[in-house]
């Protein structure tokens, strides 16, 4: 790489970071719109840039933050992973903000909306910061960037609503960031280190000196930190901040979160268990898959999809169904196989696309009919026939019907349980995308069954329509042809699974 | 134009062309929907025995097209069927009930050509997907029912579903077990996937206990939605089962079972429609049957009374369709004369009526005698009473039963009009075939998948043809002497308790309490942590306004804390173990 190429990892980050104060300072919200729509663009092209270069290598890229080496310098971290989770985060919060240039105006107070976009790029900045860099500490930092200024988002909320659902959100998170800090300081008490490869290395060091003893201290940390990302997960039962968060938060912010925020987290997660801890230790000695997160995951996809089935309103409906997706994404890592990680990175993505569209299409929706109640969709079908298909479009993506993205993760995932022998798992993914068929279609039979209401007026907002049918459409491309995300994300998965002997050691001067 | 043909998989043309319907009003739309069956018919005559085509999609390689003896017949006859509902449904106004059914049928189809597992399970989700909208169309037609067309056409949609997803978890197991997902005869046994491929060709082929899908949904669609919908779907899974599993012996109780249960409920029932619904099963049983049998001649005779089946049902639904069309209701105890009134639906129904009862020269009997012979062969005693039982089971309750209710028995004093023309066209078409069969069987024979066994059968056989009329008697007399003596089941308004009680009311209800009963408990839980709380709170004496949770927010901040302090506690003491 050369020239600005070269910084592409450190822009990816900064371009937004440093926006965001110079929108605050703007307070002209044309100009400050513009600023964010061509900041997030920016930052998709460099996100789509790191993915082409990461393809081009076969070890990790690493860049060196200001020029100092690891392990004292801070590094960024361009893995076939990181790169995927960067490319589809940026993505989507560019097509989120694409899509708030006319909700944001009705649902943000007047006044407050340069302080609106503002907050979207720190919080776009904190996300990617946290996929790409490598250093244990620096997670902590952008995941605190990252929710400080989504709660300051969901509060913008304009129901009243918004502010407990922020504030909830607030507490949660907290405890949730809290944990994390609590599981890195005690890693970095024990290896004496905040470079995620030499926390790796050091506790690798540990885990063969001793493999059957357990390190106590060690293990508190790693519990500390499963429990902090479970929460920003949202896996259940931890996932109660969800629905109130994804329900009253601005459309646009509601698309963004659902498309990026759980995802950076679960490649989080990811890393934790495969990486620092180890994935044979994890997985291996302390059980960590089958006696935790599988059957919490599985708890999570049915409890999550049977509540959609009873919401009221759509926003919830979704987020609802973004409880039992992130119990497919965690049981994915539950069988503890590449193959289970090559799915849940699929299946990242899959429902990142399809989430975020069908989200877009609520903000349709709403600036339609003016509610996002489903009782008020009747008709839906005749009023508003392009937002009606693209729902369906996005729902039967959510149940994993052939054709879309979700068909594509769904096959993986299942695949992935069978080649770890998990027959009745497989069974239950199966079982549970029948609940997702019910909460689909019991919209669809609203839409297109009841008698549109007689003296209503519907506005069409086309624009929302656009990062809609952008997202949608790429949920049944990549439905359709899957080779090249398929093997993106086996070579992903096999990188992280990668012992850290295997990778160059980093040299160990001046620390612990 | 052949180019173009050989590039198309068979039903491309109905699936694509549905598409079309919203944009296209009144004649124009009616020339449409008449035009694509024929168009997609005349593809699939194009394509020669033997053609087959793969396409490389989504990670597979998908062998999409199979055209051979077995395919071709039901695609043949999938396309009249098509055909006849599409005119038969040309009064309907909403395009989406036309789309529905194109693509419904368009599926089909395709699955019926479908030489791999996953093609198979593409289509056979989406017939599911599709044809539910024939059944909450009901609704669209009469707003009052439209709560129970919406519930039956979920529970509807759930099973469909489920047999898709049991078919794909099959596959998989198929897959990890032999390496292949080509579809092809298999045994049970061939790998741990074969069950649960065969139970979701059964759910769609209604074994008993698995059936009751049927009478739930299929009297409750539209007009034509209910022609439609028997049409495809069971038929459908006969032909999976002819492909995937012929001579499995397994299936041959199991036929003999389902010919003969459901006519007890078929005499018992009042809506005319479900009436056919059981007698559909009926019909299946001889089918499958023939199938578990599995000798060339069985199957051959399986294929065929497939394609007769699908005709002379298709009749006497549109002849209820057109009853129910005119007089608003399909209940036997409230028709009654309408021959004065509807003549011709009268004669077309009687015609169907006679054909499914296997009357010598209509297309009931060259069927169904081929499967009969077969059993006869195998010299299964049993069974050949089971199916002979059935024979004069049907001739009772869809033979004579329908007809007479709806068109004689007392004259209810319906003063309505004939049924409407393109009804009348559809009907007459599938009348002149139903006879055109039964009169020159050799016509079909030619099509079926071993056509040289099948030139060497004849129907008409004197002991065919009397042991049928003897039973046909049979049952004439048994209808008119417990007529007279008043002992046959009175048609009243009732609703007859079937296995699906179980999951139509006991599950829901299950599933419905549990989940206000997890409301309950975890609100209760809640209250208890709020209790705990603020008298802690008030030990120290802190004033404390949380924000107000509502309803839709059951847990506070403090009861996922405390699920997070709980799941840390428990997460140490697992991996410390």
């Amino acid at each position: 790489m050369s020239g600005l190429k070269a910084h592409f990892p450190v822009l990816l980050v900064v371009v937004p970071l440093l926006t965001a104060p110079l929108l605050a300072l703007i307070r002209q919200k044309q100009v400050a719109r513009a600023l964010a729509l061509l900041s997030a663009l920016a930052t998709a092209v460099i996100g789509w840039g790191l993915v082409i270069a990461a393809r081009e290598q076969v070890e990790p890229l690493s860049y060196h933050l200001g020029g100092w080496p690891p392990p004292i310098g801070i590094e960024y971290v361009v893995s076939q992973a990181s790169a995927f989770v960067v490319a589809i985060v940026s993505s989507i919060a560019a097509l989120g903000l694409l899509l708030g240039t006319r909700e944001t105006r009705k649902e943000v107070t007047e006044g407050q909306q340069h302080l609106y976009y503002a907050a979207y790029l720190l919080c776009l900045a904190g996300l990617l910061g946290m996929a790409i860099t490598g250093d244990a500490f620096n997670v902590f930092v952008f995941l605190e960037i990252s929710s400080l200024s989504t709660y300051s988002l969901v509060a913008m909320g304009n129901r009243r609503r918004a502010f407990s659902a922020a504030f909830n959100y607030l507490i949660l998170g907290t405890i949730g960031g809290t944990f994390v800090l609590i599981g890195i300081g005690l890693l970095y008490q024990v290896t004496g280190t905040l470079n995620v490869q030499d926390i790796a290395h050091r506790v690798q060091e540990l885990e063969d000196v001793a493999p059957d003893s357990h390190n106590l201290t060690l293990l508190v940390a790693f519990v500390f930190m499963i429990v902090g990302l479970g929460l920003k997960l949202a896996v259940f039962p931890l996932h109660q901040w969800l629905p109130g968060a994804y329900a009253e938060a601005p459309a646009a912010v509601s698309a963004f979160l659902a498309g990026t925020a759980t995802k950076v987290i679960y490649f989080q997660l990811l890393r934790t268990t495969v990486v620092f801890f180890g994935a044979a230790h994890v997985f291996g000695a302390l059980r960590f898959g089958t006696h935790v997160l599988m059957p919490l995951s599985i708890a999570g996809m049915f409890i999550g999809s049977i509540a959609a089935i009873y919401q009221p309103t759509l926003k919830r409906m979704l987020a609802y169904s973004s409880v039992g997706q992130v119990g497919y994404l965690t049981l994915a890592l539950s069988f503890g196989t590449e193959a289970g990680v090559q799915a849940g990175l699929l299946h990242l993505g899959a429902h990142a696309v399809t989430k975020a569209g069908l989200f877009c299409v609520v903000a349709a929706i709403v600036a339609g009919v003016g509610s996002n109640r489903i009782q008020r969709l009747n008709g839906l079908g005749k009023r508003m026939p392009i937002v009606a298909f693209a729902f369906v479009l996005g729902g039967v993506g959510l149940i994993g019907v052939p054709g879309t993205s979700g068909f594509v993760s769904k096959w993986a995932l299942l695949q992935a349980a069978f080649a770890s022998e998990h027959y009745l798992v497989a069974g239950l993914v199966l079982l549970s995308s029948l609940v997702a068929v019910v909460y689909v279609w019991r919209i669809v039979e609203v839409m297109y069954f009841q008698a549109p209401p007689v003296d209503e007026k519907t506005t069409h907002d086309n624009l929302a329509m656009v990062p809609a049918l952008i997202l949608l459409g790429a949920s049944v491309l990549f439905g359709l042809f899957p080779d090249q995300v398929v093997e993106l994300a086996a070579d992903a998965a096999h990188q992280l699974f990668l012992e850290p002997g295997s990778l160059p050691p980093l040299p160990t001067g001046g620390h612990g | 134009m052949n180019e173009l043909a050989q590039q198309l998989f068979p039903g491309e043309i109905l699936l694509f062309g549905a598409m079309l319907v919203p944009f296209v009003k009144g004649k124009l739309r009616s020339a449409l929907v008449v035009l694509l069956p024929l168009l997609s018919l005349g593809h699939l005559l194009m394509l020669e025995l033997g053609h087959d085509a793969t396409v490389s999609l989504a990670g597979f390689t998908l062998h999409i097209v199979r055209v051979d003896a077995l395919s071709r017949i039901f695609g043949i006859v999938f396309h009249i069927a098509a055909l006849l509902c599409c005119i038969y449904a040309l009064h309907v106004k909403k395009a989406l009930e036309h789309v529905a059914t194109l693509v419904y049928a368009g599926s089909a189809i395709a699955a019926t050509f479908a030489g791999d597992l996953i093609s198979l399970f593409v289509f056979w989700e989406l017939t599911a997907l599709s044809s539910v909208f024939l059944i909450w169309a009901r609704g669209i037609d009469d707003p009052e029912r439209r709560e129970r067309a919406y519930e039956v056409g979920m529970r509807y949609l759930i099973v469909q579903v489920g047999s898709g997803v049991l078919l794909l978890m099959g596959i998989l197991l198929h897959l990890s077990d032999t390496g292949s997902y080509g579809f092809d005869r298999m045994a049970l046994d061939t790998s741990r996937g074969a069950p649960f491929i065969f139970v979701a060709f059964g759910i769609k082929a209604a074994f008993p206990l698995l059936h009751n899908w049927v009478q739930d949904a299929y009297p409750e669609a539209t007009v034509s939605g209910t022609v439609v919908l028997a049409s495809f779907t069971t038929k459908l899974a006969i032909y999976a089962l002819a492909r995937g599993f012929a001579g499995t012996e397994l299936l041959i109780p199991i036929g003999a079972v389902m010919t003969a249960f459901p006519i007890f409920y078929a005499v018992l029932e009042n809506d005319l429609r479900r009436v056919l619904a059981y007698s559909l099963n009926n019909q299946l049983g001889y089918m499958v049957v023939g199938i578990g049998v599995g000798t060339e001649l069985a199957l051959n005779g399986a294929a065929a009374h497939a394609f007769a089946h699908i005709l002379y049902k298709g009749l006497l639904l549109m002849s209820m369709g057109a009853v129910l069309y005119r007089t608003g209701t399909v209940e036997a105890s409230k028709l009654g004369g309408l021959h004065k009134s509807m003549p011709l639906t009268t004669f077309f129904c009687v015609i169907g009526a006679l054909s499914i009862s296997a009357f010598p020269g209509l297309s009931g009997f060259v069927t169904k005698s081929m499967i009969v012979s077969s059993v006869g062969e195998m010299h299964l005693p049993i069974i050949f009473g089971v199916l002979l039982f059935a024979s004069a089971g049907v001739c009772d309750h869809s033979g004579i039963k329908v007809p007479f209710f709806a068109f004689f028995a007392h004259d209810q004093g319906w003063k309505v009009k004939e049924a409407p023309k393109h009804m009348l066209v559809a009907m007459g078409i599938a009348a002149v075939l139903c006879i055109g069969i039964g009169v020159f069987p050799g016509l079909l024979y030619e099509y079926l998948p071993f056509p040289e066994v099948a030139a060497q059968y004849h129907a008409y056989e004197t002991t065919h043809v009397l042991t049928m009329l003897e039973l046909l008697m049979f049952a004439g007399l048994a209808f008119v002497v417990l007529m007279k003596l008043g002992v046959y089941p009175p048609e009243l308004p009732a609703v007859n308790v079937d296995s699906d009680w179980v999951y139509r009311k006991a599950a829901p209800e299950v599933v419905r309490d549990g989940y206000s009963l997890a409301t309950y408990a975890r609100l209760k839980a809640w209250s208890a942590v709020v209790a705990v709380r603020s008298a802690f709170l008030r030990l120290l004496s802190v004033h404390h306004q949380p924000p107000r949770g509502t309803l839709g927010e059951p847990w506070s901040p403090s009861a996922t804390t405390l699920w997070a302090a709980l799941l840390l506690g428990f997460m140490l003491l697992v991996h410390y173990a």
